[in-house]
């Protein structure tokens, strides 16, 4: 078992904090002059994405997380898993529930590579690529020529994600969306 | 700006030993020892003593100084202090005169002024000097310390916590607990014994530390032991007294107030910095 002392904490480390892997955000020192040393550290629990604070008398030690990020391809999904293929040429597949995929599952076309994060070889988080190519599958008929900026209509993609399309957009149009905020960026060049 | 502060008060500029025989007993401070056994400063306040039991005026130094394992957005430890003694000073006296020089450097502004007692009360509803100890652990542990905590881990923590959300851009936080009096006289203070010490802190950082000074040199002897007992208890190496200060403390330290400021920090401030490294040529991690 692999612990790390709180000299060593940096962020981007991963460790277990009350059974649940956590990655170190930030590690600050933080020492009264005339008293004990602390490190007051935050964590993004990895599961459930949530940012943690807790402070530890320096010198103490928390466990580490077996914690990897592997680029895979998305596969398919049979309605309770979602399938993910290793891209390092072995072909290895792992199946992440709902609770990994509930951020990304909106953004999952199929070949897509994205990143995964396992915790002791299970899936645990599955992380979007920053921008997706996505096509409409459902939106109002376009109006054209209505190109002019503050008209705006929902839209529903193929993944069935719903966002907010500017008026032109019809569909069978491949657009463009930024994950992390799920707006629309353009439409797709090809 | 700080030596015409000085010289415009009278105050005498000295300098005294870096590298010492002996280093503090303080268990919360880890001194850099050489390969001869001696002890780089971590406060240049043991021989400014003895110059003043020699018969020094109120005197200042700005000095180097050494404190091992404190690294972070506000520690380097290799630091600047700025550290001064006034004859005949109390902590109020001297709060007032590291008023009007951090006013120098950083522009005026206004002070508030706390007691530690009154400070955990109003945040966390604790009284600092009569709650059990498994009560102080218990708020700590409420507000995020991990691991196990004894009463001096816990008010620390509590007051690092504290601080981060004090009402105003500066204060002097006063009126220690007793068992971090430090080298400072300790006083009666309504119905409980109180250190009399104090700190500026400026926008959540520390920024001074001073003492009405302990003069007695039998209580310094005591505590310096106390250090040790729980330098042993934590498994931390053991320090000799020192025995030079000792002697100087036996023929008379004249009553007196010091204080100790970081520069460097003052100076991150002064710039709006967010970071010591932003304001030191050389960082710890580029040396």
């Amino acid at each position: 078992m692999t612990a790390y002392s709180t000299n060593e904490f940096r962020s981007g480390l991963k460790v277990l904090l009350e059974g649940e892997p956590c990655s170190i955000l930030q590690n600050e020192f933080v020492k009264p002059g005339k008293g004990q040393a602390f490190n007051r550290v935050r964590f993004r629990n990895l599961k459930s994405g949530r940012v943690w604070e807790r402070t530890f008398k320096s010198g103490e030690s928390i466990e580490a997380a077996d914690v990897m990020d592997l680029d895979m391809q998305y596969l398919y999904t049979d309605g309770e898993f979602w399938h993910f293929m290793r891209t390092d040429g072995s072909y290895e597949q792992v199946a992440a529930n709902r609770a990994a995929v509930a951020t990304a599952k909106d953004w999952l076309k199929e070949e897509d590579v994205l990143s995964v994060t396992l915790w002791n070889d299970d899936p645990i988080s599955v992380t979007p690529p920053n921008f997706v190519e996505l096509e409409v599958s459902e939106t109002d008929p376009g109006m054209r020529g209505d190109t002019a900026q503050g008209g705006s209509k929902p839209a529903e993609l193929s993944t069935g994600a719903v966002i907010k399309v500017p008026l032109f957009v019809e569909v069978g149009d491949v657009i463009r969306v930024d994950t992390r905020n799920g707006e629309y960026v353009g439409r797709s060049k090809d | 700006m700080a030596r015409d502060f000085f010289r415009e008060k009278n105050v005498l500029e000295v300098q005294t030993a870096i590298l010492a025989r002996y280093g503090v007993t303080e268990p919360t401070i880890s001194s850099f020892r050489t390969d001869s056994g001696h002890y780089l400063q971590t406060s240049p306040e043991f021989q400014m003593k003895r110059l003043l039991a020699a018969g020094a005026p109120s005197i200042y130094q700005i000095c180097p100084a050494f404190r091992q394992g404190e690294e972070g957005r506000n520690h380097n430890p290799e630091f600047v202090i700025l550290e001064w003694y006034r004859l005949g000073f109390d902590s109020l006296q001297l709060m007032h005169e590291v008023a009007e020089l951090v006013d120098l450097i950083l522009g005026s502004g206004e002070y508030h002024y706390l007691t530690v007692g009154h400070l955990l009360e109003t945040e966390f509803d604790v009284d600092v000097h009569r709650d059990s100890d498994l009560r102080l652990a218990e708020v700590a542990r409420d507000q995020g310390l991990d691991g196990i905590v004894g009463r001096s881990d816990g008010v620390d923590f509590l007051v690092a916590t504290a601080l981060r959300r004090l009402p105003s851009e500066r204060v002097f936080i006063t009126k220690f607990p007793v068992d971090q009096a430090a080298l400072a006289k300790t006083e009666v203070e309504g119905k409980e014994v109180v250190a009399d010490r104090f700190e500026l802190v400026i926008h959540g950082i520390e920024v001074a530390n001073g003492y009405h000074e302990l003069t007695d040199a039998d209580e310094l002897q005591r505590r310096m032991d106390a250090d040790n007992r729980e330098r042993e208890d934590s498994g931390l190496p053991i320090l000799g007294r020192d025995p030079f200060l000792l002697a100087s403390m036996r023929e008379g330290l004249p009553a007196c107030a010091g204080v100790a400021v970081g520069l460097d920090r003052l100076l991150a401030l002064a710039g709006d910095h967010d970071s010591l490294s932003e304001v030191m040529a050389f960082p710890f991690d580029r040396v």
